[in-house]
């Protein structure tokens, strides 16, 4: 570390790094694959949590992940979203923005929303500013002091909340939704964020049939503008989600075990000797 | 027995009358001989008192050193009156006096009436020169080291007489080198060539400071360059293992204080590290710990040295008490609160130390030191080690270890750690929770007790005791790592030897700021301590 | 503009009209004849500058505890350090008025057998160079402390613990003569400021409308953050901060400047506490000073702003009142104050007197 500040100093033809504004590359998909995970290995104590994991998404797509307790899933979210530093193994956004180079805040800004596998809202303040929060716009601390809503993000938010049907409640207190609302809150802030990707980790926990039908509608209508990775238990959902031509991805003990659509995967018989055969 | 005596009387030079009234001597009981000295030392007459001197030295009289003693003080006065010695500290009306032979204590009523028993300096010399020859054949070690000691600080040919003497019959090595390097001192300005060359190579081999004094002077001095350069040679290797030693020392005296900080820290390295509870109230179960030996000390006032023993398990029990009483009052309600936690211990600790100062008043409150705790352990001249740091250190090393075990042996242990690693799995797995947390919790306010008990020895009893070890408590467990006993072991040594090791160039304070800043750093290095727990439990 | 910021904050435009209606009252109240029923006399007016100071120290630990959930036991710290400032200040305004008489150098320097000023002492005979340190320093403490601490995110108690090291450590290094700050009995025996004397009735109360106008002004300042989209981050950060995170906000950032803030206005408020106090010694930075910020602002009720001002002024004329009455008896009374506040008021006496809103 110091010796590459010094070497920074004692080269004079170029302003120092550490002064430079971070600037990101735009984001580049020429090669239609939108997140590239290659060779990712991490271990916590021991305990191989990924191993080896390969996985491209393809701009646009709607990719749904399953495994069975201890596969890896969350942590493979961790790493995307810069929570957890991989031992080994390169993880890229587009063919320019390498992942492991930043920090949660850029990676948010770079494009990738997260949704928790428990819902995280900010539970005091109201739900109308939940989503203001969300809203793509300068995050330094000085803009942020200065900022106002003007019209077209008043419409944006209007149009969030008619989409996640919390229209009567955006005065109310996040904390006081039930859990179902909460989730839809959370989605509705990934939306806010218009992100080109989106993980989301067991979305539909706690919901009721009719709101796992609308998230299941919901997030097939986001695929196409934005790339989305489903992290999910749920079988059915799975099935309706993944349809007959959508890829799913099965991890087990931190690799890829499977992949392919819905009726391949079921039929694969490592799949079902792991998971699906219980 | 009667030869050492007539040994004695040789080497004083008394003279021989003395000799024919010897065996008379023996036969008199101390009592006689103390009315003998008392008529003596009351008579104007100053030969008399040289007489008393030599009298009680020949009786060897059990109270011979104590009268000395007196003596050279100058606090010994007879009274006009009845001619009786008393000892007195201060010579004004209504002060008390003490009857030197029936030890019956009465009060001044006229200063007029009491004369101080005065002394000339040769019979100051005299009783000096008495007193190294008792000393150098008393039967403890100590003594006669102490003696040779005080010779060597005035080598004439009378004091090396009497060590030369003594040389002979001395039997402890460590007496014996000392002697030797006294004779060494002497040989090295009176000696031959031959004679000096032994010397300068017994004075090398010696770490008395008095022997290297010599060499440095007969460096200076001699003028034949073979002895110059052997006694330089002499010297160098003196200061190499004088400065081992220091060095040593200093490691030394920082495991004691690492001790110090283990002891305070590792109570809360269970209800912080373990429970993840903050217990701001934890300095405060240390005070009451130290209260707790001074009570027991007033209770047992006649055993000093089995009060402490006994404090250990009372402060123990009281501190449990109190902190059980804090779990189930306060914290049970506060649990996944860590920052309300923090304030309302706060408020604990704050009652805890008023109620002190109301119970015991406000000022400092002193513990004895037992006997088997005071007193150095001798290595050699320049390397002893105080008992009581010695014992801090093994104390400190025995509670931990028993901690250890009690955490990773016992039934309790294990539910603690399950407990702290899930409490949800641990409570559907039938541990009572509850139960734990109290018992968890009292384990480290009882372990705090103990660390009081320890403290009271080595610093005043009063109510702040617990606020200046509370911060560096915390920044023990800190740094070594929440929820890793080891790490605090590890940690309190260090920061204690790192102390010590910083403060003859920084000072004491200084030392200790810049303990603090290196920790306020590592932290943000390091935000989970030396021995961080890894793993996705402890991401959360 | 100014409206705006209170608008809907009922508290804060009662307190505003409490401190507009003092800055008048009071110099009136003073002026009556002594034997007056309504007189207010001149050390009561000091008095009531020195509880506003401590009410501005509760604003600004309200404004990183409340509302950023640093939980900060090392504001005294910064407070301390603007006291030091201007009784640095001070100090360089009694001239030859020393008991040495000497022409530069404080009493306690000669003393110490220095030859010359410190350069660290140099400027302070400027009232305008005061005022800028007076932020400067505390700022940058608190900068370079919270640009380490937060980009390497300690927090929660950890981040209490080491604020608590901090000005432990500060409190150590300022009882050494050697730092030249006058160790133990600190700086003291003050003569006057900007030319007035500081015994004189007017100076009195001008330091005390100076009381007055800073809380304000600070209340307003705070206002303003909190009643923007930052106060909203604030609260994200406060509430659930990997989210924030992962909505792209710079949690280190936000916690830093807000965090730098609040050092500066503590540091103002140490300040003005310090010539209406007359000495400023080691001591203020002990730890126990810090903590009793954080339960002034616990009993007011945390996060409402009017609420640290309240609980700053109810406890410490609580503490007047005992310290007084029965001192045997205060800390009894703080420990309970302590104890019931977190159990039973987590909202604060403020909380009692607001109506029940959803939680």
């Amino acid at each position: 570390m110091s010796q590459s500040l010094l070497e920074e100093v004692k080269n004079r033809d170029q302003v120092f790094s550490f002064l430079r504004p971070a600037e990101q590359p735009a984001l580049n998909v020429d090669k239609q694959i939108l997140l590239y995970l290659e060779g990712l290995s991490v271990s916590f104590d021991g305990f191989q949590a990924i191993n080896d994991l390969n996985l491209y998404v393809r701009d646009g797509e709607l990719r749904c992940i399953i495994g069975p307790n201890g596969a890896g899933k969350t942590t493979m979210m961790d790493i995307i979203t810069g929570k957890t530093r991989p031992d080994s193994g390169s993880a890229w956004f587009g063919q320019t923005i390498n992942l492991l180079d930043l920090d949660e805040p850029a990676i948010a800004q770079a494009g990738i929303g997260r949704k928790f596998q428990k819902p995280t809202v900010f539970e005091f303040l109201s739900v109308w500013e939940n989503l203001e929060l969300s809203m793509p716009s300068p995050r330094a601390v000085f803009s942020v002091l200065r900022a106002k809503l003007d019209g077209e993000q008043r419409d944006r938010i209007e149009e969030v909340l008619t989409l996640i049907a919390l229209q009567e409640q955006r005065e109310s207190r996040a904390g006081s939704l039930s859990h179902g609302q909460k989730q839809w809150l959370e989605i509705g802030m990934l939306l806010m964020q218009q992100p080109r990707l989106l993980l989301v980790d067991e979305p539909v926990a706690g919901m009721t049939h009719q709101e796992m039908d609308r998230t299941a509608e919901l997030l097939i209508s986001l695929a196409g503008r934005h790339s989305v990775v489903v992290v999910e238990h749920d079988m059915d959902f799975v099935r309706q989600l993944a349809g007959r031509d959508r890829t799913v991805t099965v991890l087990h003990q931190g690799s890829v075990l499977a992949e392919g659509s819905m009726e391949q995967v079921q039929n694969d018989r490592r799949v079902i000797e792991v998971y699906l055969g219980e | 027995m009667t030869s050492r005596i007539i040994r004695w009387l040789l080497a004083s030079g008394v003279l021989l009358a003395c000799l024919a009234v010897s065996a008379g001597i023996q036969a008199q009981t101390d009592d006689q001989v103390l009315l003998e000295v008392q008529a003596l030392l009351v008579s104007p007459n100053a030969p008399d008192k040289t007489v008393a001197i030599e009298r009680l030295a020949q009786a060897d009289h059990p109270r011979a050193l104590e009268i000395y003693a007196l003596l050279l003080d100058s606090k010994l006065y007879f009274n006009r009156a009845d001619d009786f010695l008393y000892v007195i500290d201060n010579v004004v009306e209504g002060a008390p006096a003490l009857a030197l032979l029936s030890q019956e204590t009465s009060l001044i009523e006229r200063r007029r009436d009491y004369r101080r028993v005065a002394i000339n300096n040769a019979q100051r010399t005299q009783i000096r020169r008495v007193m190294a020859q008792t000393g150098l054949n008393h039967e403890r070690m100590e003594v006669r080291v102490g003696a040779v000691q005080q010779l060597m600080g005035d080598l004439d040919q009378d004091a090396l007489t009497l060590i030369r003497e003594a040389y002979v019959s001395e039997t402890h090595g460590r007496v014996r080198d000392l002697m030797a390097v006294a004779l060494a001192i002497d040989t090295l300005t009176s000696g031959d060539e031959a004679a000096q060359r032994d010397a300068i190579s017994v004075l090398g081999g010696s770490l008395e400071p008095r022997g290297r004094v010599a060499l440095v002077r007969y460096v200076e001095a001699t003028d034949q360059p073979r002895l110059k350069t052997l006694a330089e040679q002499a010297l160098v290797g003196i200061d190499q293992q004088v400065r081992f030693y220091k060095g040593l020392e200093t490691v030394f005296f920082g495991l004691s204080m690492g001790s110090v900080l283990v002891l305070a820290a590792i109570g809360l390295a269970i209800t912080f590290g373990v429970m993840g509870v903050i217990n701001m109230a934890h300095g405060e179960l240390i005070m009451i710990g130290a209260y707790t030996t001074f009570v027991i000390q007033q209770l047992m006032p006649n055993h000093i040295g089995l009060s402490v023993l006994v404090a250990v398990p009372a402060a123990f029990i009281v501190s449990g008490l109190v902190g059980i009483a804090i779990e189930r009052g306060v914290i049970r309600f506060l649990y996944g609160r860590p920052l309300e936690t923090l304030l309302a211990t706060f408020g604990v600790s704050l009652v805890l130390q008023q109620a002190v100062r109301s119970i015991f008043s406000p000022l400092n409150r002193s513990v004895q030191t037992p006997e088997w705790m005071s007193g150095m352990l001798h290595f050699n001249p320049v390397f002893a080690v105080t008992w009581n740091r010695l014992y801090i250190i093994l104390f400190c090393l025995m509670v931990f270890f028993l901690l250890l075990l009690i955490l990773k042996r016992t039934a309790l242990g294990l539910q603690v750690r399950a407990v702290s690693q899930n409490r949800a799995m641990a409570r559907a797995m039938g541990v009572r929770s509850e139960r734990v947390d109290m018992m968890t919790f009292g384990l480290g306010s009882g372990v705090a007790g103990i660390a009081g008990v320890a403290l009271s020895q080595l610093t005043n009893v009063g109510p702040n005791l617990g606020q200046a070890y509370i911060i560096d408590s915390f920044m023990v467990v800190v740094f070594g790592g929440v929820g890793n006993i080891w790490g605090t072991l590890v940690a309190g040594m260090t920061l204690g030897v790192a102390n010590k090791l910083m403060e003859p160039w920084a000072g004491a304070v200084l030392a200790k700021i810049l303990v603090l800043v290196f920790i306020i750093l590592f932290i943000q290095k390091r935000p989970r301590g030396l021995f961080p727990q890894r793993g996705r439990a402890a991401e959360g | 503009m100014l409206w705006k910021l209170i608008r809907e904050d009922r508290g804060g435009q009662i307190l505003l009209a409490m401190l507009l209606l003092a800055i008048i009252a009071v110099p009136l109240l003073n002026g009556l004849p002594s034997d007056h029923p309504l007189h207010i006399p001149t050390y009561t007016v000091a008095l009531l500058g020195k509880y506003l100071t401590l009410a501005l120290l509760a604003l600004s630990v309200d404004l990183v505890w409340g509302y950023l959930g640093i939980l900060t036991l090392g504001h005294g710290a910064f407070f301390a350090l603007g006291g030091y400032v201007m009784g640095m200040y001070l100090m360089r305004q009694i001239g030859e008025r020393g008991v040495y008489g000497h022409p530069e150098l404080p009493d306690f320097m000669v003393f110490l057998s220095y030859d010359s000023l410190p350069w660290y002492w140099l400027g302070f005979d400027s009232f305008w160079f005061t005022v800028i340190m007076v932020m400067l320093v505390p700022g940058v403490l608190a900068f370079v402390f919270g640009a380490l601490a937060f980009r390497s995110r300690v927090s929660g108690v950890y981040l209490s613990i080491i604020t608590q090291a901090l000005t432990f450590a500060l409190m150590l290094a300022f009882f050494r003569n050697e730092m030249g700050f006058g160790g133990n009995n600190g700086l003291t025996d003050f003569k006057d400021i900007l030319g007035f004397s500081l015994q004189s009735r007017e100076t009195r109360l001008g330091l005390f409308i100076a009381s007055a106008v800073a809380l304000m002004l600070g209340y307003l300042l705070s206002r303003y953050i909190i009643q923007s989209r930052l106060g909203r981050v604030c609260v994200a950060v406060r509430d659930a901060e990997s989210r924030a995170r992962f909505l792209g906000y710079r949690v280190e950032n936000v916690k830093l400047w807000v965090f730098t803030l609040s050092a500066m206005m503590a540091g103002v408020a140490g300040a003005l506490y310090v010539p209406q106090v007359g000495i400023i010694n080691p001591n203020e930075f002990s730890p126990l000073n810090s903590i009793e910020v954080v339960v002034w602002v616990a009993v007011g009720g945390r996060a409402t702003l009017y609420g640290a001002v309240v609980g700053a002024l109810l406890i410490n004329y609580a503490k007047t009142w005992f310290t007084t009455e029965l001192p045997e008896v205060w800390l009894f009374a703080l420990g309970a104050i302590f104890i019931l506040v977190t159990l039973l008021l987590p909202r604060g006496v403020t909380g009692l007197l607001r109506r029940k809103e959803a939680v």
